[in-house]
């Protein structure tokens, strides 16, 4: 049923389709909405068999959702930013375990500096933990990744994280088609747990192993994802069948066959990117983008076909690898090797800063132009960077760089934007 | 596609405003997207949020930053916030006060934008009456129902009755209708003094 309703609420609603036995969650901005709408649907008894535990932090939220997918029961939660930090380890031990939790990132920023707002550092961080990473462009397609997540998990024994843009996306109220209760029974089956503990008959699960047998072990975390190189697309396109929506899959191009210039990202900022695009191609600029859905498993052979033609690649993301510069693009790279084109990383929109049609409009000209540095920041104020760096060289005893830069700034109130 | 940017402080219903805005549009088979600033939002702090509305499908994602119509909520923020960046010559404005742009030392302002597209209307002073508290969103946007034509007053009626309901729903709805007679009324006015 098509419904306005805000991503957060859209979300909670398919995870509740989905027959979650154990929902367990710590709430941190911006991903509190889906789990105190979850609470609700439990509290009501909507959503029923569940069990919804308020834990003390995310460690213990992810030791939950283990605990609990471990003795067969589909699990479930959500976190961001400093709440997905603050359980990684959990987060290796769910992937090296093979347990098929799916969680929820609403993505946000790392401090320090603190900030709530959005941008791809937290997810990013964790992208070689062993876990699926699939990034969402729109609330209707994060919902429908939470339905085809549960069966990828489960048919392959490994987790999931849906990655949605946090405030853009969460905090939206737009229009999404949520499926009926009978519909996603038919496409997600009943959870059949490849390992279970169980009482009756005991076993134990994640036992130590050594040197002679960790790497197999190991191994398998990495076979499960090439695997999901092969299992993602067919789940996209049964859901198609079921559900009449092209959602998911590896890799999405628009307007990319023929362009000279292609841009690669990932997330909401892609519908930015195409109504750009479209501007552009208006006025003559050959250019299009692909939208990288999958980013682990990261589709190699996919990305390869979909930019080999180009003259150049504008990969634009929201993560900073701070020694280096991107990690998308240095993703694309390996995807491109031995083909000459011409690449550029773009960082943008650490933060929460907004990236908008203007400045992606001047990004390109200066692309396609090959006017570009290999790595570009988009739209820092320079001057502010410049003047802190002048600080620091005068004075030993310079200060913290946080609160020096917002003195310099000066006080910014709630304007337009 | 048509952009509203709405200003207000923390409390006001700012961020309910504009999804009840989307929720009226989506109403009447149109495309919407809401959402708020973003901040570290606190009662009384300045708030803004957005809505666009299209006949197709909405895929960008930056914040309104030229508006085709702005909702102040309340007028104090006047002289705090740059309320009018980028709002469009054709715009729309729709203040919650009692007092007309004249008064409100705007009347150098509004002589770059079309008159009889800029009202006042006491959403606070009309929601007190109807709901008994002085929360302005719905009466503001049964005015700008009125003053805009974006929406119908019945697909905003059944928008509040659906975010609210009960009493606090009749109220809210009474209160845009309210809001919607007397931004009628200012708006026959205005055109009779034109034509005059």
């Amino acid at each position: 049923m098509l419904r306005q309703i805000e991503g957060s609420r859209a979300v909670a609603e398919a995870v509740a389709l989905c027959r979650p036995e154990v929902i367990c969650a710590y709430p941190i901005s911006p991903q509190t909405h889906i789990v105190e709408g979850l609470s609700q649907l439990v509290k009501t008894g909507e959503l029923a068999p569940c069990e919804f535990v308020n834990v003390e932090s995310e460690f213990a939220a992810m030791s939950v959702a283990i605990g609990a997918s471990a003795t067969g029961a589909r699990a479930y939660t959500a976190t961001a930013s400093q709440g997905l930090l603050y359980m990684v380890e959990a987060l290796y031990n769910a992937s090296g375990l093979g347990l098929p939790i799916v969680m929820t990132v609403a993505n946000r920023a790392i401090g320090a500096p603190i900030n709530i707002w959005n941008d791809h550092s937290d997810s990013m961080s964790q992208r070689d933990c062993g876990w699926i990473q699939l990034y969402a462009e729109t609330n209707q397609e994060a919902l429908d990744l939470h339905i085809q997540a549960f069966r990828l998990a489960e048919e392959l024994s490994t987790p999931v994280m849906v990655c949605m843009d946090g405030f853009i996306l969460t905090h939206a109220v737009e229009r999404v088609d949520v499926p009926d209760q009978a519909q996603v029974d038919a496409f997600l089956p009943r959870f059949q747990p490849r390992q279970v503990l169980d009482p009756d008959e005991p076993i134990s699960i994640g036992a130590m192993v050594g040197p002679e047998a960790f790497m197999e072990v190991k191994y398998l975390a990495h076979a499960k994802q090439m695997q999901a190189l092969e299992l993602i697309p067919a789940i996209a396109a049964d859901f198609e069948a079921a559900f009449g929506r092209d959602s998911g899959g590896l890799i999405r191009s628009y307007r990319a066959q023929d362009a000279e210039t292609v841009v690669v990202a990932l997330g909401s900022v892609l519908g930015t990117i195409k109504d750009t695009i479209d501007e552009l191609r208006e006025e003559g600029m050959s250019i299009g983008a692909v939208g990288i859905s999958s980013f682990r498993p990261f589709p190699l052979d996919a990305v390869r076909a979909a930019l080999g033609h180009a003259r150049r690649v504008v990969v634009l993301e929201k993560a900073l690898a701070v020694g280096i510069g991107g990690i998308v693009s240095a993703n694309v790279r390996m995807a491109l090797a031995g083909i000459q084109l011409n690449g550029y990383t773009v960082i943008a929109g650490l933060g929460g800063r907004a990236i908008t049609k203007d400045s992606l409009r001047s990004l390109f000209a200066d692309a396609t132009a090959d006017r570009l540095d290999s790595l570009t920041f988009l739209d820092m104020d320079w001057d502010v960077v410049n003047r802190e760096l002048a600080r620091m060289g005068a004075s030993r005893t310079s200060g913290p760089h946080a609160e020096n830069i917002l003195l310099d700034v000066g006080p910014v109130a709630a304007g337009p934007v | 596609m048509f952009q509203v940017r709405i200003h207000g402080r923390g409390g006001q219903g700012v961020v309910t405003a504009a999804e009840l805005l989307s929720v009226a549009a989506f109403n009447e088979g149109r495309h919407a997207q809401a959402f708020p600033s973003f901040g570290s939002e606190r009662m009384g702090a300045p708030v803004v949020s957005f809505c666009r509305i299209d006949d197709r499908e909405i895929r960008v994602r930056e914040p309104v930053m030229e508006p085709d119509a702005l909702i102040i909520q309340d007028p104090t923020l006047l002289h705090q916030v740059d309320l009018f960046a980028g709002l469009q010559p054709e715009g729309f404005i729709l203040i919650n006060t009692a007092k007309s742009f004249g008064e409100l030392g705007l009347g150098d302002f509004v002589k770059g934008f079309r008159h009889e597209r800029l009202l006042t209307v006491p959403a606070a002073d009309l929601a007190r009456e109807h709901t008994g508290r002085p929360l302005p969103n719905a009466a503001l946007l049964g005015g700008f129902s009125a003053l805009s034509g974006l929406i119908s007053l019945d697909a905003l009626g059944v928008a509040i009755r659906e975010r609210f309901g009960g009493g606090v729903g009749e109220g809210n709805v009474a209160a845009a209708q309210a809001a919607h007679r007397w931004v009628t009324d200012e708006m026959r006015e205005l055109a009779g003094a034109a034509s005059n």
